[in-house]
């Protein structure tokens, strides 16, 4: 291959070595570190999902913790004592992603003619049905156990190798969380390498198409219908399959973990970061990720220290940053943190 | 003229109407375009032309009436079939994927004519590398056909005002249309530039392709064209060689009443 020339191979190994070292850095401050970059990690999956809806085809979707949510409840109802069923990860996370799939192509269907604002609406109205379904569907018959939500999750195993509880491999001992990293930088991977390819696909041009102008796209003689379907979809599976290894990993789903508030910082992460360049919008999900985090452990102490008690809970202080992190890279940055170069050429241009 | 007699028409416009509220901008309008021909659309500012435009690619569902292209008829309210049954388009107001490359917009135009799926896109199949590989020689022929080989990697965006019609013209032209329709391809344009899109669009027709014009500029329309249509406030008022049309007492007429046509 032509990139693979021999500086961005040498970029390929630095950012290999730092992958496989962050999760033992990270163990230095406490396994509950590991867990952060774990849902680092996770959020760049989703995001990325999300980016296909929202960057690449344009389709502003503020439900789509929706898919991450039939994908949790896929896997939770399917390997838990919940109904007694223990499938296997690697046969729940794709029916997880299929029926997340399907999702998405219910919610497309209705909202193909509504564009921006209103397709908006449509789907944070979504989102909210769909939580507040798993919220009620424990009567008449006990499907999602309600609010109390399902516990006793099974945690990942593939064939005899199980992602809970530490191990010994090759004298190194790895913690569950650290499995966890590796199995999900491995998916990230996965997932990176197909928003790349899609982007520079002929479904990738249709949906960028899409985005800049829909007359035009139809005019060229794409069938917009099909081709926004297809963008919902891919995106919704993407969510599903998030969603069934956040199951895996908590061991314990309910309702709340999908409140607007999430999809709202998804969406925030990929317009943070970069809206459709994928560099940018790892960035922003990490970024999105930890630093909340790092105010958690951050402010209260601080705050203990300064007036002998915590004035402002951490956990409140996180949507202030959110805010005030869009408020402000939309006044500085309206392209996002990093964004591709074509959308930086074109912003300083009108500027 | 033996051979325009001879030739069968590729599109018939039969009595198509459409109003918008009290507004009547087409008032069953019919005409037919000949295979291979360069066909004049004029008329005053208002006279229904783009609206006739869009009614024939699908954008306006047509109040009454119907087109006949190829041989039978078109679907009303679907772009996307228009286009594959051979029907391309300008926009009046240039209508380009401004964050795509130049080289990319024309890419999307090949969408109608190519294949490749997601599963495609994510596995690189060799099948769908040669058609991706063909898709951009295509473009890049285009690009080059039209002029602009050279704004290949440039933001469609970022090129000048002629050089984005040109683009237009070339996206167009990748879906293998039967039958282009150009909405005042030279507006905005200088003389030069007139000039290079005049023998553009003779040399689109030496190719075989039939052009349907919408111009203001009457000497690219008199030069260019086999025959013209008039339209004046919805309706068809004169139908001819450029020469006649221009000596026809209801088109000056027309033109003198919405000041134009010096
Ligand atoms: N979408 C629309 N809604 C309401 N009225 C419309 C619409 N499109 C066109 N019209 C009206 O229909 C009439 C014909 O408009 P049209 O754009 O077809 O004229 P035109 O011949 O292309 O004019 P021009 O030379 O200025 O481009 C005008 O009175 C216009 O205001
Ligand atoms: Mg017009």
């Amino acid at each position: 291959m032509k990139w693979m020339n021999s500086r961005s191979a040498a970029g390929i190994a630095l950012v290999a070595v730092a992958l496989v070292a962050l999760p033992f850095v990270a163990a230095m401050g406490g396994q509950a570190w590991v867990r952060i970059v774990d849902f680092a990690i996770l959020y760049v999956f989703l995001a990325l999902g999300l980016n296909i809806v929202v960057g690449l085809a344009g389709l502003l979707d503020l439900g789509y913790v929706a898919f991450y949510a039939v994908g949790a409840y896929v896997y939770a109802l399917l390997a838990s004592p919940h109904f007694g069923l223990h499938l296997p990860f690697w046969a729940i996370v794709p029916m997880g992603a299929a029926t997340a799939c399907v999702f998405g192509v219910l919610l497309g269907t209705p909202t193909l003619k509504l564009r921006g604002d209103y397709l908006a609406i449509v789907t944070l109205g979504f989102g909210e049905i769909i939580r507040i379904f798993l919220n009620n569907l424990n009567a008449p018959v006990n499907i999602t156990n309600g609010a109390q939500g399902i516990t006793l999750i099974d945690p990942v195993a593939i064939g005899g190798f199980k992602f809970s509880g530490t191990t010994q491999i090759l004298g190194i001992s790895l913690s569950g969380p650290q499995k966890y990293y590796f199995l999900l930088v491995a998916l990230a991977i996965v997932v990176i390498l197909i928003n790349l390819r899609l982007q520079h696909s002929r479904i990738g041009r249709a949906w960028q198409a899409i985005r800049e102008d829909e007359v035009a796209a139809k005019a060229i003689g794409i069938n917009t219908r099909n081709i926004k379907l297809l963008a919902f979809a891919m995106g919704a599976s993407f969510g599903g399959v998030a969603g069934g290894i956040f199951s895996a990993m908590q061991g314990f789903v309910s309702p709340e973990s999908f409140s607007l508030v999430e999809s709202i910082s998804i969406l925030s992460m990929v317009v943070l970061g970069g809206m459709g360049h994928i560099p940018g919008v790892i960035l922003g999900a990490v970024l999105l990720t930890v630093l909340p985090e790092l105010l958690r452990y951050g402010v209260g102490p601080v705050q203990q220290a300064l007036f002998g008690k915590v004035l402002v809970d951490p956990e409140s202080l996180r949507m202030l940053i959110f805010g005030l992190a869009l408020v402000l890279v939309m006044r500085w940055r309206p392209a996002g943190l990093w964004p591709s170069s074509e959308r930086r050429r074109e912003l300083a241009e009108k500027t | 003229m033996m051979v325009e007699n001879l030739s069968p028409p590729l599109l018939e416009a039969r009595q198509v109407a459409k109003h918008f509220g009290g507004v009547k901008a087409l008032r069953d309008v019919s005409l037919s375009i000949r295979q291979g021909e360069v066909y004049g659309l004029i008329g005053p500012n208002g006279a229904g032309k783009t609206t006739l435009f869009n009614c024939l690619t699908g954008l306006y569902v047509p109040d009454g009436g119907s087109f006949i292209f190829a041989g039978s008829p078109l679907a009303a309210d679907a772009p996307h079939e228009a286009a594959a049954r051979g029907i391309a388009r300008t926009f009046q107001n240039i209508r380009l994927f401004g964050n795509m490359t130049a080289l990319e917009n024309v890419m999307v135009g090949r969408h109608l004519r190519t294949r490749a799926g997601v599963f495609g896109a994510i596995f690189r199949d060799p099948k769908t590398r040669a058609e991706e590989a063909a898709i951009q020689r295509r473009a890049e022929e285009l690009l080059h056909y039209v002029g602009i080989a050279d704004r290949a990697w440039d933001l469609a965006n970022n090129l000048s005002y002629g050089d984005q019609r040109r683009l237009e013209i070339a996206r167009a032209l990748a879906t293998e249309p039967k039958l282009l329709c150009l909405d005042e391809p030279a507006a905005g344009m200088n003389a030069t530039e007139t000039a290079e899109l005049r023998r553009l669009i003779e040399g689109i027709r030496q190719d075989g392709t039939t052009v349907l014009l919408i111009e203001h500029d009457v000497k690219l329309v008199m030069g260019l064209c086999d025959r013209v249509a008039v339209l004046d406030y919805g309706e068809k008022i004169c139908e001819d060689v450029p020469a006649a049309v221009q000596r026809d007492q209801r088109v000056i007429e027309a033109y003198l009443g919405g000041g134009h046509l010096a």
